[in-house]
């Protein structure tokens, strides 16, 4: 292999509308994870500190959308991310934060920060510095063109192993039998 | 309206706004906003919780028994701890009073091995890099990368003691992120004997390198003495669960609130009905509440949670090496350690050792393997469950009703318990370092090194939800409109 193809890849991850868990699967690889670090280096991520995207070979994202700020990192990653790659149940279908999408967000807002029985003094939170939630849950794709998607609540630390090295070797990435899975 | 110092500025449009966005190595979506003057002096610094799930509503509705596999969906870093807690309260819901031996112990045996995966996480992956390699150091390497590659052993001692961890859940929970071994009223799967043996086989290495963990904190401690015990430091009230002997105990206890000075607020309270002691402020500026103790008030009761807590204000560890480590971290720098906010990663390692010493020795007890694995009783209509997360004392409350549909539900989790402790420790290094100076990538890590030290999760505290001040409308790649915001809907 030549020098080029051995170049480190650049790659981007974050979490939007999601627990962190696709994240916590990735780090499942575990001991891979040093072999990894020999092909890939870290873009913008929870485990960095870059806080914007740059020029990236592969983005991963984990999470739907759920608010403004969610679109705007979304789009900052497609716009500089060759592959994007959609990981976990809620980038792929919204996953359980879709399960907002059936109810009416007033009334969410009156029962949690105004009549909960917890709560002692009242008030909406309406500060500029809160990213607007938007109406509905929305998975990746009804946003941003989406190259790859990877299923799972979370996908396998096996899975996502599979899918990155499949990818970095230059093969169209197969997650055979027992790496598919929905929950 | 409270109004502590550096909360809220008194003219804000004269200001200039520096922000940090997203705050990077924490799991969850938040920012800090500082408020600056023309002669560099911070007017204002908050820490804001930026995301709503609205959780407790949409489990309305849902059948009781889907609620365990539900809720640990708010956190892939802690899944176990709301599973545990969901359990816990529909314990009480199917009357299971008192689960079986077998049930309990397997319950205990997941919650160990989760938070030793998340400590382990949270110090070796997120929070090593700042105490390694400095608070201003080079952004490039101020990571989990830069410390594989300067410091290897480290970086495979973190990995290994997280990996067991997660297999320690996977063996319990079927699954190493959001699996589904217990359930109201029990556990749906003993260990076999090959499960055991194999968990076993590890356990002692992990302790080693628990106790390696602990004494590379103090060594971090003792390089840098003054900076380490005040850094963010400040005087703050306490709340965690205790067993009745005083003892601490993640899984299951009363509740022990004390001053800063160790006076009791109170103690070995019932956390059935903790609405008594706990109630929650709102404000504008973050979706996270701020809760406070009834007793002293919106304005003085505020409190922290998590390790730091659990390990000074327990009477005692029981388990013999974590138990020594807690008496040394105790009485190291004549108490000054225990009270520092960085204190809060050594408190971590002392409870990584606890955890690993916890598994061993339920790992040498023969009713993991037993078959009676599920207790019932009197079938009841709410349910309160608490147990100490990685983070501190996690609160969940369910009325359940006789169609077995959840019909109310109410969260307290661990980081939410911080939200004003976290806010102070901001505008303490705000004050400190920030004030008066030009404002650089490594000055602005100081404040996010303040708020790593208490792992916050910001995405479990995001279960509720905001008001819509505009509106925006979300297009497709076509330009399509797909969703769009009403101007304030309320």
């Amino acid at each position: 292999m030549t020098d080029v193809t051995r170049r480190k890849l650049k790659v981007a991850t974050t979490s939007l509308a999601g627990c962190f868990g696709c994240h916590m699967s990735f780090l499942d690889i575990d001991e891979r994870l040093f072999p990894l670090l020999e092909r890939i280096e870290f873009d913008r991520s929870p485990l960095t500190d870059i806080k914007h995207c740059g020029p990236c070979d592969i983005g991963i994202i984990e999470g739907g959308i759920c608010n403004a700020e969610n679109v705007h990192v979304l789009r900052e990653f497609r716009a500089n991310c060759k592959i994007l790659v959609a990981m976990g149940a809620c980038a792929v279908t919204g996953g359980l934060p879709a399960q907002r999408n059936h109810l009416d967000l007033g009334q969410c807002l009156q029962e949690v920060y105004l009549t909960e029985p917890s709560v002692g003094h009242g008030l909406i939170p309406n500060d500029p510095e809160l990213p607007l939630p938007l109406d509905k849950v929305h998975p990746l794709h009804e946003v941003v063109k989406v190259d790859y998607f990877i299923p799972g609540c979370p996908p396998s630390g096996d899975a996502i192993w599979k899918f990155l090295t499949d990818l970095i070797e230059g093969r169209t990435p197969k997650l055979g039998h027992g790496l598919i899975h929905y929950d | 309206m409270s109004n502590f110092p550096l909360e809220t500025a008194a003219h804000p449009e004269q200001l200039r706004r520096v922000v940090i966005e997203p705050v990077s190595r924490v799991e969850g979506h938040g920012k800090v906003t500082l408020l600056m003057d023309e002669d560099d002096h911070v007017q204002q610094a908050r820490l804001h919780i930026v995301e709503f799930r609205a959780f407790e509503k949409f489990i309305q509705g849902r059948p009781y028994w889907e609620v365990p596999v539900m809720v640990q969906r708010l956190c892939g870093i802690c899944p176990v701890s709301h599973h545990l807690a969901a359990c816990k309260a529909l314990d009480q819901v199917v009357g299971a009073t008192q689960l079986t031996p077998t049930a309990e112990k397997l319950r205990r045996l997941m919650h160990y091995g989760q938070i030793l995966q998340s400590h382990a996480l949270h110090f070796f992956h997120l929070s090593s890099p700042d105490l390694l390699f400095g608070f201003d150091s080079d952004l490039a390497k101020r990571n989990i990368v830069g410390v594989a590659a300067e410091y290897p052993e480290i970086a495979r001692q973190g990995v290994l003691l997280r990996k067991y961890g997660q297999e320690v859940i996977r063996h319990t929970a079927g699954k190493r992120i959001h699996g589904t071994g217990a359930v109201p009223g029990g556990v749906n799967k003993s260990l076999t004997a090959a499960e055991r043996d194999e968990l076993q086989k590890d356990v002692y290495q992990m302790i080693a390198w628990s106790r390696e963990a602990v004494r590379l904190v103090k060594r971090l401690f003792e390089q840098d003495l003054e900076n380490y015990r005040s850094f963010g430091t400040f005087e703050a009230r306490t709340l965690s669960l205790v067993r009745a002997d005083g003892a601490m105990d993640l899984y299951h206890g009363g509740l022990r609130a004390q001053h800063a000075d160790g006076r009791t607020i109170f103690d070995h309270v019932d956390y059935d009905h903790y609405w008594d002691q706990i109630s929650e402020e709102v404000k504008a500026w973050s979706y996270m509440k701020f809760p406070y103790l009834r007793v002293l008030g919106h304005e003085d009761g505020w409190y922290r949670v998590g390790p730091l807590t659990r390990v000074t204000r327990c009477d005692f560890i029981p388990t013999p090496l974590a138990d020594r480590e807690r008496r040394e971290f105790m009485a190291f720098d004549e108490g000054r350690a225990a009270k520092s906010t960085l204190g809060f990663h050594w408190a971590r390692m002392i409870e990584i050792l606890h955890s690993a010493e916890a598994i061993k020795d339920l790992l040498h007890d023969d009713d993991l393997l037993g078959s009676d694995l599920m207790a019932g009783g009197e079938r009841q209509a709410r349910g309160v469950g608490v147990i100490e997360a990685p983070r501190g004392t996690l609160i969940h409350h369910y009325r359940v009703d006789e169609n077995d549909q959840v019909a109310r539900a109410n969260l307290i989790v661990s980081t939410t318990h911080n939200n004003h402790a976290m806010n102070i420790a901001i505008r303490e290094v705000a004050k400190k370092y920030l004030d008066g100076r030009k404002l650089t990538e490594g000055l602005l890590n100081h404040i996010e090194v303040a708020v790593r030290a208490f792992d916050p999760c910001l995405s479990c505290a995001t279960h509720a939800i905001g008001k819509m001040p505009l509106e925006v409308q979300l297009v497709d790649a076509e330009g399509a409109v797909i969703d769009s915001l009403v101007r304030n809907s309320r």
